[in-house]
């Protein structure tokens, strides 16, 4: 191609979606929603969960053909009959799930179907594959993943980054990412982008989705506001409020209500003395009823640690909890959810940890009350199942076409509330919340907020872990910032700022060292 | 441009040693490598219990013999089994090549070979009908080699409707030879032939629609063909079989092959694959039907009582099948 050839197409759109639509069972997933990409541009969707972004991502990345609409691509129309056609004209997409084989080795994974070929025999020369997917991966400067283990034996943060390598090792024209930085730990984030960076320096054009303002701002040289279905407006300079009312219809400041007042007679719920396990070190602390105890650090510092062994999913190896003053022993979530015990868990990654995605919203609804309040003589009482189901949709306000529906198919906001609801239902005295609201849409969070203080106020006593300082400063009642496994410190009333939390979870107390004073 | 900032996961910034590694992916085989030892030290040690002596070459002779078409049979049930899919008219398909040599094997060696070759392909062409019937029908793999069992034991039926037929010296020879074990020689050929289907776009294909079809798909891969032609690979595997079969037997049975079905999948089992598809080793397989050669062996020597010999295979199939999965599990936690 010319210069001018070049020059000319700076200014023109490498993919354009015109007016597309989609619909999912009836319930309308995108509606004559448009975007223009340009190259060499990194280019944000935002919106709450459910306002067509990951649809328009997997429409214009070839997942899903749109029922109207038109896909250009550099100028002409195009339409994909699958991921594999949007790869051969340069269109990478990671998806939100991930698309690698579990039992395969992430060196298959990354050259599958362009896997490298011995020369005499014309078969996989697999020693050579391990050999280039070992310098693809420390090329992009990850060391820690080992090319010749199984895609099922590696974390899912470290699943994540594979993915995201492979679709940048097709050198791609135009790279799809959608909720990238949603299982990746921080250090993993500032990797991203800086490939980003790098991939843009080259005139790759990214499209990517995120619900945390702060990515959106350091990285997006565009931001298009999505809103049911559809894009609202195109932007190179907004301000978050701008952002989140075009969204939502609603302002930051009225996204945290006020937290209610405490009763400073309320009994203890819950008491931990000297809890340890393998990332777990004398962890005391106290719980009363109606009370919201947020739980803060850096990722990494023991909060799951804690959270898995109040619910009986790790074992604690020394320390005692006791519940409303009965000392308790917790081997299995069974008895976490015992009668007299009472304590539920929802975690963060309910994918894998929680929701069943092919069974329907009520069923995961009632499934830890099946044995209890929904059993009659060992029968399922099912009028009652319904009722309690369909109350509790309206109540949580679960966008779904019925409770009949498949959860897998609701957004990732909604799959939220239904676990909320599954743990509502079963009335639990201690409610361990593990960083709900990750990945979760400001109008959602607000919801969660407003439905965690109403749980709060009626005397349910709630254990608040959230990896978003800014949420703990304004949810909670007291907050414990662990750091290396143990309570570092406890902010109280006035104390509790944002600022206050990150600080507190990276001091370095060592005396030794002399960088005491450097957070502060 | 400065250096990308290298990434290390907070509590685990190692990584683990390879042989781990390894042994977490094929915790299967080495647990049926296990399984086969210990079977081969209780078996001789029931011998010679029983016959004062070591078992010679005459009993590995004759076990590697009869294990054989089950090995066969076992292979093609992996393949198919590795899509996630299952194949039920592998004793329909055995039953059928059996018959077919049984009536047209000559004696001259391009008889041999011809109809060797025809047998392979009335072998594929079942397979064929599976693969499609599967993939373009859209059907469940259980049903439709259900039905095709049935139907390929007809014709078996129809093409030798009594026992009989003939098979000449030197095809015996050749496969089942009693002078010694030389069979082996063909399990080490499979096992060639596996390690090159491992590294071809069909091995790769079958394992990644075992995994997820749909990923396997959004990556390129022919979904459609990796299927198909894993049902023909099954087919021409159980018409292996049916010869070896045949030449084991030195006449043809179009009813004797019934029971490959059931044992094939208990073998491939046992060898350490994953009903749930996209984990299993061809090799692990053959070991599976040896291992299951020894149960009977053991319970044979044990003096068991005919009467009772499934009921104990039943029991050791359980046993083993609980043994892989709980020690499996073990194993991949404690890396």
């Amino acid at each position: 191609m010319t210069d001018a050839g070049h020059a000319a197409l700076a200014g023109a759109p490498f993919i354009e979606g015109i007016g597309l639509s989609r619909a999912y069972g009836g319930v309308r997933a995108l509606h004559n929603a448009s975007l223009a990409v340009l190259p060499g541009e990194v280019h944000a969707l935002v919106g709450e969960n459910g306002a067509g972004k990951s649809t328009l991502i997997k429409v214009l990345g070839g997942r899903v053909r749109p029922d109207s609409g038109e896909i250009r691509l550099r100028g002409t129309s195009v339409s994909f009959s699958g991921p594999e056609a949007a790869h051969r004209v340069g269109v990478q997409t990671v998806f939100q799930e991930l698309t690698l084989l579990p039992s395969l080795t992430v060196a298959e994974n990354l050259f599958l179907s362009r896997e490298p070929r011995s020369r005499l025999t014309h078969l996989i020369d697999r020693r050579a594959m391990g050999r280039r997917a070992e310098e693809l991966l420390t090329g992009m400067g990850i060391d820690h993943i080992d090319p010749l283990a199984a895609v099922e034996d590696i974390s899912l943060s470290e699943r994540q980054l594979v993915e995201i390598v492979r679709a940048i090792s097709h050198e791609p024209d135009i790279l799809f990412l959608d909720e990238p930085t949603s299982s990746l730990v921080e250090r993993e984030v500032v990797w991203l982008f800086e490939q980003i960076r790098r991939l843009r320096a080259r005139g790759t054009a990214m499209v990517f989705t995120s619900h945390r303002w702060n990515e959106v701002r350091s990285i997006a040289d565009r931001i298009t506001v999505f809103r049911n279905g559809g894009d609202v407006g195109t932007f190179t300079d907004i301000s978050e409020d701008d952002a989140v009312s075009l969204m939502t219809g609603r302002h930051v400041e009225t996204l945290y209500p006020p937290v209610p007042a405490l009763t400073a007679s309320a009994p203890i719920a819950l008491e931990t003395h000297h809890l340890a396990s393998a990332h777990l070190h004398d962890v005391s602390l106290q719980l009363h009823a109606g009370e919201i105890l947020g739980v803060g650090g850096l990722a990494g510092h023991g909060h799951r640690a804690l959270f898995f062994t109040l619910f009986g999913a790790d074992r604690a190896t020394s320390g005692t909890i006791t519940v409303a003053g009965k000392q308790v022993s917790i081997r299995s979530p069974h008895d976490a959810m015992k009668r007299g015990v009472g304590i539920a868990l929802v975690p963060e990654d309910r994918k894998t940890e929680g929701l069943l995605l092919r069974m329907s919203v009520r069923d995961n609804m009632t499934l830890a009350i099946l044995r209890g309040r929904l059993s009659r003589m060992g029968f399922l009482r099912r009028a009652e199942e319904k009722r309690l189901s369909s109350d509790l949709s309206r109540q949580l306000r679960i966008k779904t076409a019925g409770p009949h529906i498949a959860v897998g198919s609701l957004s990732g906001g909604n799959q939220q509330k239904v676990l909320l609801g599954r743990w509502l239902l079963a009335e639990p005295r201690i409610l361990l919340l593990y960083d709900v609201t990750r990945g979760v849409d400001v109008s959602t969070k607000a919801e969660i907020y407003a439905l965690i203080h109403r749980l709060a106020a009626e005397g349910k006593a709630i254990l608040f872990y959230s990896s978003d300082a800014e949420e703990l400063a304004h949810l909670t009642h007291r907050v414990l910032v662990m750091r290396e496994g143990r309570i570092a410190a406890a902010l109280e009333g006035n104390a509790i700022t944002a600022e206050a939390i990150v600080s507190a979870a990276v001091r370095d107390t060592s005396p030794a060292s002399g960088r005491g004073t450097h957070a502060a | 441009m400065p250096p990308d900032p290298a990434i290390t996961v907070a509590g685990r910034p190692f990584r683990r040693p390879r042989w781990k590694l390894l042994l977490a992916q094929n915790v299967g085989l080495a647990l049926a490598v296990v399984m086969l030892i210990l079977s081969l030290v209780i078996y001789c040690v029931i011998y010679v219990a029983a016959q004062h002596r070591l078992p010679g070459n005459f009993e590995l002779t004759s076990t590697v013999n009869t294990t054989m078409p089950l090995a066969f049979a076992s292979i093609a049930q992996t393949i198919v089994v590795l899509t996630r899919g299952i194949d039920l008219s592998v004793g329909g398909v055995v039953d059928l090549s059996n018959a077919v040599a049984a009536v047209k094997l000559g004696d001259s060696l391009g008889s041999e070979i011809l109809w060797s070759l025809v047998v392979l392909v009335i072998g594929a062409t079942c397979g064929l009908v599976n693969g499609l019937l599967v993939t373009l029908g859209r059907l469940q793999p259980i049903l439709v080699t259900l039905a095709t069992l049935s139907i390929y034991q007809g014709i078996a039926i129809r093409v030798l409707p009594q026992p009989g037929g003939q098979i000449p010296q030197n095809y015996t020879d050749a496969f089942a030879s009693i002078t010694g074990p030389w069979s082996l020689l063909y399990v080490i050929i499979v096992g060639v032939l596996w390690w090159a289907f491992r590294r071809s776009s069909l091995g790769v294909g079958v394992f990644a629609i075992g995994n997820d079809e749909t990923a396997a798909s959004a990556n390129g891969v022919a979904v459609r063909r990796a299927r198909i032609l894993a049902y023909v690979l099954g087919g021409v595997f159980s018409a292996i079989s049916g010869l070896f079969l045949a030449a084991s037997a030195t006449a043809g049975d179009a009813t004797t092959g019934n029971t490959y079905t059931l044992t094939s999948i208990v073998a491939a089992v046992l060898g350490g694959v994953s009903l749930f598809g996209g984990r299993g080793n061809g090799v692990g397989a053959i070991l599976g039907a040896f291992i299951s050669t020894m149960i009977v062996n053991i319970l044979f020597f044990a003096h068991i009582n005919p009467l009772y010999q499934s009921f104990y295979e039943g029991l050791f199939l359980v046993l083993a099948v609980v043994l892989v999965g709980s020690v499996g599990r073990l194993m991949r936690k404690a890396m």
